[in-house]
């Protein structure tokens, strides 16, 4: 067939000790968006990277508009019109939108001086085009993330890609941003461009892609039509077994107040106001949902509660005892469990081992230590027990944190976290960038909290994160709690609205 | 699940090949530069040899070259396992020295073992003091621990040069000036017998003095402080990743001015041991840069104790062998001089070795590689 853009034939790819990809077909025609479904690890990424030039495939052979060819580099894969929005954006932040666009490729006048203003210009028709709205002036670290990200895509339009990849684009965006970035996906194919989209979020794949296939241990295990299917059939595709994506939970059984916070104000790094008098108290045995768009002040208000933030002004009691200007060892001691919502900064050091990282905040207490020493057995005791009850998939104890996947590398923090006795948890976007079934296990693990009489504060994004768990859901909204609604009672678009900022 | 990796052997070897074939490039390269100059590299590096292992004195003087070296090394390699950058060992160093020589000259009379164990002492508070301030800098105002730690170097020298200054035309003499008139040199007086370290043995004409026991402790001790503490596990956690530091509970400005101030006083015990065990009095001219050396001595060692260890007698064996292979090959100084800075390039540009012996890097090491110095 004449409109196949790209063919992917019998692909092999070894990394020493996983086989990262398995004899992989792929087919990708003119004006598709196809979706490339799977958990992380199951070798997604790994292909993609192939077709970008950046590892060379061990077996098997690419076809690019019938063509066979061999990608060295990204250089390679840009000229024969494949382009890549990486997760982690490659913008300059200190440039304008057009400088990054054109980097590499400079319009430039005689005597080599940068074209400024045919920059510009050509961003602009480019943005026209494809009905992509971007300011090719602004400064890149001034954009918002969904238009950094639009930046991205112009760049690979600029450099003639037809064959565009996105590598888990929506993980970082709001959920309207995402929807906006589903426009321009439908707009860019309806113009000829042939996407890929590396996801493991199953809505957003139904709602965009044009075809799927779900890719599992470095195979591909099937293809799917969206019209044809479901949620349901994509999890368990793509887990290998059937999966429960609403974790079932009892009414809750609230108890005493553990967590009062009464008008509170914190500061952000730029020294903003980010959260301007927030007040809410969480009981023990319920989880108090806190919906938001992100940067809305969520993220400061859980890192003044966790004491890695000094408060502005307010007051926070744990138990009774007053931790408004807590460190974050006091909050520890206090009975606080911490998962953070990056936890490469914060819930891990990504070069201690699986057995470190386990007593990462508490290797100072007995048993974990004897006098000034590390008490090496007790620490690994730990780390085998965790390992096993937690369902932790690492090949020794000894492993780096930091060479798990990110679902087992999130394991590490829950079960470390949670396997204390606790009064409090502060989880935080605590399954943001995991695969269907680390969600559904760490949610399970949320609710075995609750359950036995722990207090929970749930952050998230994820509008179906709060909805699946939370007994009450607070929304905050500039730095403030614009209402607390009973979970049951709460609706989407009512929650969507006071995210929104309407009430 | 296995428990622990099988691979601690391996992964020990791994770690050991690429500061070996950095020396052994080095050396080869260094041979071709004798060559183009028209030496015979192979006399060159026998003579070398022969003045570093070839007879008991050589012996002797290799190791006096390599105990200064160990503390300044392990200075450098303390502070960064803590993500600190100490480049304030040279300073450190004439701070200790000083110190040791006011404790070993004003304290005369007291009791043997007390008074060397005072003057060792006093090395080790100055240097802790003189680094801690470059720690402190850094927590409570962001100053990078590099320029702040060169800045110190100057003024330490300067300050000790002063202390022993000779005054004259209307000057003062500094206040640690020997106050002997026969002595024209700017220098201290000699410290009393009590406060010297012992010499432990003979070793040809040369003594090996009480250093040598310090050096193995002071291994030992960083080893067990790095690796087995509670406090070795927030220094590394601060070095690795502060913002986890902070997480994890550990107070990450207090960690950082401890690491410094530990740091400094690795460095100053240099100062100290050369002046209580083989100068008996500090003189500004005392030092070879063996503060500046540590870097070295640091980077090839993989700022692992033990590796710290052996780098300093490989560094102290070109020292003391410089001056044999001088008269054997009649090659001068500088040759052995680029040899050293070769290692330290192979060492600092370790792709260049692996491209020469075609070696892999792991997924692991490169995360490690790039989370490296410089990153605050």
């Amino acid at each position: 067939m004449s409109d196949i853009v790209l063919e992917v034939r019998g692909i092999t790819k070894r990394f020493p000790g996983v086989l990262a990809n398995d004899q992989v077909d792929l087919t990708l025609r003119q004006g598709e968006i196809l979706a490339l479904l799977g958990e992380n690890g199951a070798g997604k990424s790994t292909l993609m990277n192939i077709v970008y030039g950046l590892y060379h495939p061990d077996e098997g052979e690419l076809l690019v508009k019938g063509q066979a060819v061999k990608l060295n580099g990204p250089r390679d894969a840009i000229g024969r019109g494949i382009g890549m929005v990486h997760q982690h954006f490659q913008l300059i932040p200190v440039m304008t939108v057009a400088e990054n666009v054109v980097l590499g490729e400079e319009v430039v006048r005689a005597g080599g001086v940068l074209d400024r203003a045919k920059a510009e210009q050509r961003v602009r028709d480019l943005s026209h085009q494809y009905g992509l709205e971007v300011d090719p002036a602004a400064i890149i670290e001034e954009l918002p993330v969904g238009t950094q990200q639009r930046v991205e895509i112009v760049k690979a339009l600029y450099r003639k890609a037809e064959i565009l990849i996105l590598d888990e684009p929506t993980a970082v965006l709001t959920p309207q941003e995402g929807e906006e970035l589903f426009a321009i996906m439908r707009e860019l194919a309806a113009r000829g461009v042939s996407i890929i989209f590396i996801s493991h979020k199953l809505k957003e794949v139904l709602a965009v892609a044009t075809r799927i296939m779900v890719m599992r241990a470095g195979r591909v295990v099937g293809e799917a039509e969206p019209a044809e299917a479901t949620e349901a059939s994509l999890a368990s595709m793509m887990v290998g077994r059937d999966v429960i994506l609403q974790v079932p939970k009892a009414p809750a059984k609230p108890g005493d107040v553990v967590l009062h916070v009464d008008a509170l104000t914190a500061l952000d790094d730029r020294k903003h106001q980010a959260v301007s008098g927030v007040s809410f108290e969480v009981r023990a045995g319920e989880i108090l949902g806190i919906a938001g768009v992100q940067g809305n002040g969520q993220t400061e208000l859980v890192e003044v509660l966790t004491g890695l933030r000094a408060s502005g002004g307010g007051r926070v009691t744990i138990g009774g005892r007053d931790l408004t200007h807590a460190t974050a060892r006091d909050y520890t001691l206090a009975g606080g469990a911490h998962i953070p919502e990056d936890r490469h900064r914060y819930g891990m050091v990504l070069q201690y081992t699986v057995a470190d990282n386990l007593v990462l905040n508490y290797y100072f207490q007995a048993p974990f230590a004897r006098g000034l020493q590390v008490n090496q057995p007790a620490v690994d005791a730990n780390a085998v027990q965790q390992v096993k009850a937690f369902d932790i998939r690492t090949p020794t104890i000894d492993t780096r944190g930091g060479s798990l996947s990110g679902g087992n590398q999130q394991k590490v923090v829950v079960a470390r976290e949670v396997s204390r006795p606790i009064k409090l948890l502060i989880a935080s976007q605590p399954t943001r960038g995991l695969d269907v079934g680390s969600i559904e296990y760490i949610h399970r693990q949320i609710v075995v909290q609750r359950d036995a009489g722990c207090a929970v504060l749930l952050v998230s994004a994820e509008l179906d994160e709060i909805m699946a768990l939370s007994d009450r859901i607070a929304v905050m909204y500039k730095g403030q709690i614009l209402a607390t609604l009973a979970a049951a009672d709460a609706t989407r678009e009512q929650l969507g609205l006071l995210m929104a900022g309407v009430h | 699940m296995q428990i622990k990796s099988p691979t601690f052997l391996r992964s020990l070897t791994q770690t050991l090949v690429l500061p070996l074939l950095s020396v052994v490039t080095a050396v080869l390269v260094g041979s071709l530069f004798m060559l183009l100059n028209g030496y015979n590299p192979l006399a060159a590096y026998a003579g070398m040899l022969d003045g570093a292992f070839g007879s008991p004195t050589s012996v002797a003087r290799t190791l006096l070259s390599a105990i200064p070296l160990l503390f300044s090394g392990l200075s450098v390699a303390f502070a960064f396992k803590g993500g600190l950058f100490n480049i304030g060992g040279e300073g450190q160093l004439f701070l200790g020295a000083v110190a040791s020589a006011w404790v070993g000259v004003a304290f005369a009379g007291l009791p043997g073992v007390i008074h060397m164990t005072l003057a060792v002492l006093a090395g080790f508070i100055a240097g802790a003091l003189w680094g801690g301030i470059s720690g402190a800098l850094k927590a409570y105002t962001g100053a990078h621990e590099v320029i702040t730690t060169i800045m110190l170097n100057n003024l330490a020298i300067i300050l000790a040069g002063w202390l022993v200054s000779q005054g004259g035309e209307g000057q003062t003499p500094g206040p640690l000036r020997d106050p002997d008139p026969l002595n024209i040199v700017p220098r201290t007086a000699q410290v009393a017998e009590s406060a010297r370290l012992p010499v432990l043995f003979k070793l040809g004409s040369e003594s090996i003095n009480f250093g040598l026991i310090l050096a193995i402790l002071a291994i030992l001790i960083i080893w067990w402080l790095v690796w087995r503490s509670t406090f070795g596990f927030e220094l590394r956690m601060v070095g690795l990743n502060p913002s986890a530091g902070k997480y994890a509970g550990v107070n990450v400005k207090r960690t950082t001015i401890t690491t410094m101030a530990i740091a400094g006083g690795l460095a100053a015990l240099a100062g100290a041991i050369e002046t209580l065990g083989r100068n008996y009095y500090f003189a500004p001219n005392f030092n070879t840069g063996y503060g500046f050396d540590g870097i070295a001595v640091a980077l090839l060692g993989k700022s692992h104790p033990l590796g710290v260890g052996l780098s300093a007698v490989l560094f102290g064996a070109m020292d003391a062998g410089t001056t044999r292979m001088q008269l054997a090959a009649r090659v001068p100084s500088e040759i052995i001089q680029i040899v050293q800075a070769l290692v330290l390039v192979f060492i600092a540009a370790p792709e260049i070795i692996r491209f020469i012996y075609r070696m892999r890097l792991e997924k692991e090491e490169r995360a490690a590689l790039s989370a490296g110095w410089g990153q605050r």
